[in-house]
């Protein structure tokens, strides 16, 4: 396991991520242009999260790394996910009771 | 074990470079994961209000230079591969590649910095800074629906009245009922020429966000140039050498965190609005 | 597994010993030290300062609340003195207390290693908390703030007089200590634990340390960037809270208590370390159920994420996402009883016996209890419509912060003063000093549950006559749980100079800080670096009195 740590990745590896990374930039501000309605996000997104997925795994040398640090850096985005689910929660269904009419006071 | 003492590059409390190596990396790993909680608190807020607003948070990406935008993906982006090109460099020792790759990795962030302040002194230009003249030009596809003025106290660490301006928007008039959020009802929507109606106070919302998060963005951009300077400093000075050269890693591994954060901040503010 | 004769060093006559404390004595030894040990002297005074601070505060406003009449402070001046009391204790009290004095010091010496990972970095934090704490402090002194400790939106960020930018900014900075010294504990636990010390055989309180620290390190940044938005909407008029734009106040409470809900565990998860250590060596008996009790710590920390938003059952919060959290919040009691059930099952046929830390240990079993019990009453979303900002919340988060958190830390500096000062305090002072707190505790916050329940809302100067008795047996009470801790800072202060010197092990318990190490420690701990053979908390029967 020491030797991963200092894995030396070939010039060519960063090269083909970095032009992956221009495709996919390519890719979301093409995709804006297009009327997907809700699909729209989606894609954003998930474009999103590839280039950060290559960006974290070659750049940042995870996929060559102890799982530990993959636990810590999932573990972040997965804690995001739960403010970002449970905050919305509240938000979205704000609307879905009614206002009652307060007669009874 | 006990050969790895001699290393001038061991620090006395770790048994050998290894533990110190795998402690630097796991202590750096913790500290993105706290920055993506600290940023990840200002994109709570964006999605709760772009849930809200979809209208007016459309309006103002579209107000954002799509074109300076992606200059500035591609340069973060390529920033991030002369960095990597920078640790790869450190792991083979190479110190004239070390310093080529820094510089150059300094240059294209410093590049991305003024590209932002281009963007935000058009801002400036047009009176699009939140606070209390605030102004959203329509711009043709986007109209401010009725112009309202929100004319709200602000306080500024000083004795302040505490009663609201006047509502001089005809919205907040109507809004007394109900939740504090709500908005007159014609905002927001088409009016069926392609023209869509937005608030400008919601719009104001949006601009909030924009600064704030490439604001903080921005800082963290700052203090890695920085940190690049003392870097290169270091590397000049032999500090580093193929059994240790921790520090460009570790900043290595935040340049690639701040160019992380960008990924996201491009698509959700400016490319939102553009169909 | 006690190392004969430690060192050479131990078999010295005790006044020519040298340790951590004096083999520098100069200012720049100690501002400038890399010691873990010498960084929780530096926490230690810190923290005792706003202790104090906001005991001064409480002090005030309990005097007022002896009457039903605003007579003794002006409104102004009371909303500012609970504001005080509530930033003190907690921001720059009760979070870093057990952490950044017990923690920096116990964590190196219990897992066997030298220092924490980042010395350095660890010195940063105290100037970090340091440096916050003044921004609070300056807030304070130039005419207070108002705001209640939770800085709600819009009150904080449009309409309150006050400096309240100064105040969280203080509570941003010394977020950055906390975030950074749960930062340094991980990769402490994780990366130089000694050779045999593995996960399993770990102390307890290394568990709850090491919970609590992930704690620390995903939950203040939130509060990091909320403070930073009530910061800009103040100072910059970015409004990101005001509703005439279309913002949302509640959206600010989310934020907030997405950390201030976790931040409760940040302050109870070492306290709990701390009983399982104490309780282990009064019984003699390895804690009962380890595994359960650690995997509980974590998943206290875990579970304490999804609960925040039963802090905002009232605050327009839909009714649905209020269901969730009730229901969820349910869930987060579950670990903690199980903690309440293994400590009591391990004093069961234990050989007890009643020293300090121990009285504050059983104390603590009582009070807490009580505490989270109360805690479900809130919970449960229908009782809280009635219960919340009435006393009853405030009777039972004093229940589990002082009953529980502030006992735990006398419990735990009791019973490690002697190792981190090399001194011995006067038993029966401390004895008695632990009676007086008990009783003055139960006397200030079990009447608070009545008159909460009976409808009195809390952060309120004035009430109807009917409450008086209660109010002025909580204020009685509170003179009485002040003059015990008063005790307390006579004595051990008192002990420093003139306590009898304490051996290496007085308590005769198992661990490595006790069986390896010296009382004070040498500077880097450890004179032979230690190898772990057995299991934790391996007392032998009868072995009191060996």
């Amino acid at each position: 396991m020491s030797d991963t740590e200092h894995h030396v990745c070939p010039v060519g590896l960063y090269l083909a991520i970095f032009g992956a990374l221009m495709v996919f930039t390519l890719l979301t501000v093409g995709a804006a242009y297009l009327n997907m309605g809700v699909m729209n996000n989606v894609v954003m997104l998930g474009i999103a999260i590839v280039k950060a997925a290559l960006v974290i795994s070659i750049f940042m040398h995870l996929k060559y790394n102890p799982k530990i640090l993959w636990v810590v850096a999932i573990g972040a985005f997965v804690w995001l996910g739960i403010m970002l689910a449970l905050t919305l929660s509240d938000v979205m269904s704000r609307g879905w009771i009614p206002n009652q009419p307060a007669s009874w006071l | 074990m006990s050969d790895a003492h001699s290393s001038p590059y061991l620090a006395h409390h770790f048994d050998d470079m290894e533990q110190q190596s795998q402690a630097a990396s796991l202590g750096m790993w913790i500290f993105l994961a706290q920055e993506i909680m600290f940023f990840g608190g200002l994109f709570c807020g964006y999605a709760v209000y772009r849930l809200k607003f979809p209208e007016a948070f459309s309006a103002g990406s579209y107000s954002l230079a799509i074109g300076w935008g992606c200059f500035n993906t591609v340069v973060l982006i390529g920033s991030s591969l002369t960095m990597a090109l920078a640790v790869r460099s450190a792991q083979l020792g190479r110190k004239a590649g070390i310093i080529k790759w820094l510089v150059i990795t300094m240059f294209l962030g410093c590049v991305f910095l003024g590209v932002k302040v281009v963007e935000y002194s058009a801002k400036f230009e047009h009176n699009m800074i939140p606070g209390r003249h605030f102004e959203f030009h329509d711009d043709g596809k986007f109209v401010v629906a009725g112009h309202g003025d929100h004319s709200a106290a602000v306080g500024h660490d000083e004795p302040v009245h505490a009663e609201v301006g006047e509502p001089a928007d005809h919205h907040a008039a109507e809004a007394a009922h109900g939740e504090p959020t709500e908005h007159a009802e014609p905002a927001g929507e088409d009016n069926g020429h392609g023209i869509v109606e937005i608030n400008q106070g919601e719009v104001e919302l949006f601009v909030g966000f924009y600064f704030m998060m490439t604001g903080m963005h921005a800082l963290h951009m700052v203090i890695g140039v920085g940190l690049i300077i003392w870097l290169l400093v270091l590397t000049a000075k032999n500090r580093f050498a193929t059994e240790y050269y921790t520090p460009i890693e570790m900043f290595g591994l935040y340049w690639h965190f701040v160019d992380i954060v960008w990924i996201f901040l491009f698509p959700l503010l400016y490319l939102i609005g553009r169909h | 597994m006690s190392a004969p004769g430690v060192t050479a060093n131990e078999v010295a006559p005790e006044e020519r010993r040298i340790h951590y404390l004096n083999w520098a004595t100069t200012v720049k030894s100690w501002l400038l030290t890399l010691d873990h040990k010498r960084i929780c002297i530096l926490y230690l005074c810190t923290i005792t300062f706003y202790f104090l601070v906001g005991a001064v505060a409480a002090t005030l406003f309990r005097i007022e609340l002896m009457t039903p009449q605003g007579d003794f402070l002006s409104a102004e001046i009371y909303n500012k003195m609970f504001t005080m009391h509530g930033v003190a204790m907690i921001f720059f009290f009760l979070v870093p207390s057990i952490p950044a004095t017990l923690g920096n010091f116990l964590i190196p010496l219990m897992i066997g290693a030298k220092d924490v990972a980042f010395p350095r970095l660890n010195l940063l934090t105290w100037y970090l908390f340091s440096i916050g704490s003044l921004f609070a402090l300056f807030a304070i002194i130039n005419g207070g703030v108002d705001t209640g400790w939770t800085f709600y939106t819009p009150y904080s960020s449009t309409y309150a007089n006050g400096h309240v930018i100064a105040a969280t900014f203080g509570v941003f900075v010394a977020g950055f200590a906390s975030i950074l010294t749960g930062l340094n504990f991980i990769v402490t636990v994780h990366k130089m634990r000694a050779p045999g010390m593995t996960w399993f055989r770990l102390p307890l309180f290394i568990w709850a340390a090491y919970a609590t620290s992930i704690i620390m390190v995903l939950g203040t940044p939130v509060i990091a960037i909320t403070m930073l938005l009530i910061i800009a909407e103040r100072g910059l008029g970015i409004g990101i809270f005001d509703p005439a734009l279309g913002g949302d106040p509640v959206l600010f409470q989310h934020l907030f208590w997405f950390y201030s809900h976790p931040a409760v565990y940040i302050m109870i998860l070492p306290g709990f370390g701390v009983i399982s250590e104490v309780i282990a060596c009064f019984c003699r008996k390895r804690v009962f159920g380890y595994e359960f009790i650690a995997f509980s710590s974590l998943a206290i920390a875990i579970i304490g994420f999804f609960v925040w938003g039963h802090h905002l059952f009232v605050s327009s919060q839909s009714v649905y996402a209020g269901l969730i959290f009730s229901f969820l919040t349910f869930f987060v009691g579950v670990p903690t009883a199980i903690k309440i059930f293994n400590w009591v099952a391990t004093l069961y046929k234990g050989s007890v016996s009643f020293e300090t830390p121990m009285l504050y240990a059983l104390g603590f079993i009582g009070l807490f209890t009580v505490g989270g019990l109360t805690g479900l009453y809130l919970s449960t979303l229908a009782i809280d419509i009635h219960l919340h900002d009435t006393y009853f919340v405030v009777a039972h988060f004093h229940y589990v912060m002082v009953g529980g958190m502030v006992l735990a830390f006398l419990s735990g500096l009791h019973f490690w003063w002697p190792k981190m000062t090399g001194r011995i305090y006067n038993e029966t002072a401390a004895k008695f000093a632990s009676v007086i707190v008990f009783i003055g505790f139960n006397l200030t916050f079990f009447p608070q549950f009545i008159v909460g329940y009976l409808g009195m809302p809390r952060r309120y100067y004035e009430y109807p006559e009917q409450w008086q008795l209660l109010q002025l047996l909580s204020s009685a009470g509170a003179s009485v749980l002040g003059f015990g801790f008063l005790m307390v800072l006579c004595y051990l202060p008192f002990s420093l100079v003139f306590g009898k010197r304490a051996g290496p092990n007085p308590w005769r318990a198992k661990g490595l800080e006790w069986e390896e190490t010296t009382s004070p420690p040498i500077a880097h701990n450890f004179v032979k670096n230690p190898i772990v053979t057995e299991e934790a908390y391996a007392y032998t029967k009868g072995s009191r009195h060996v």
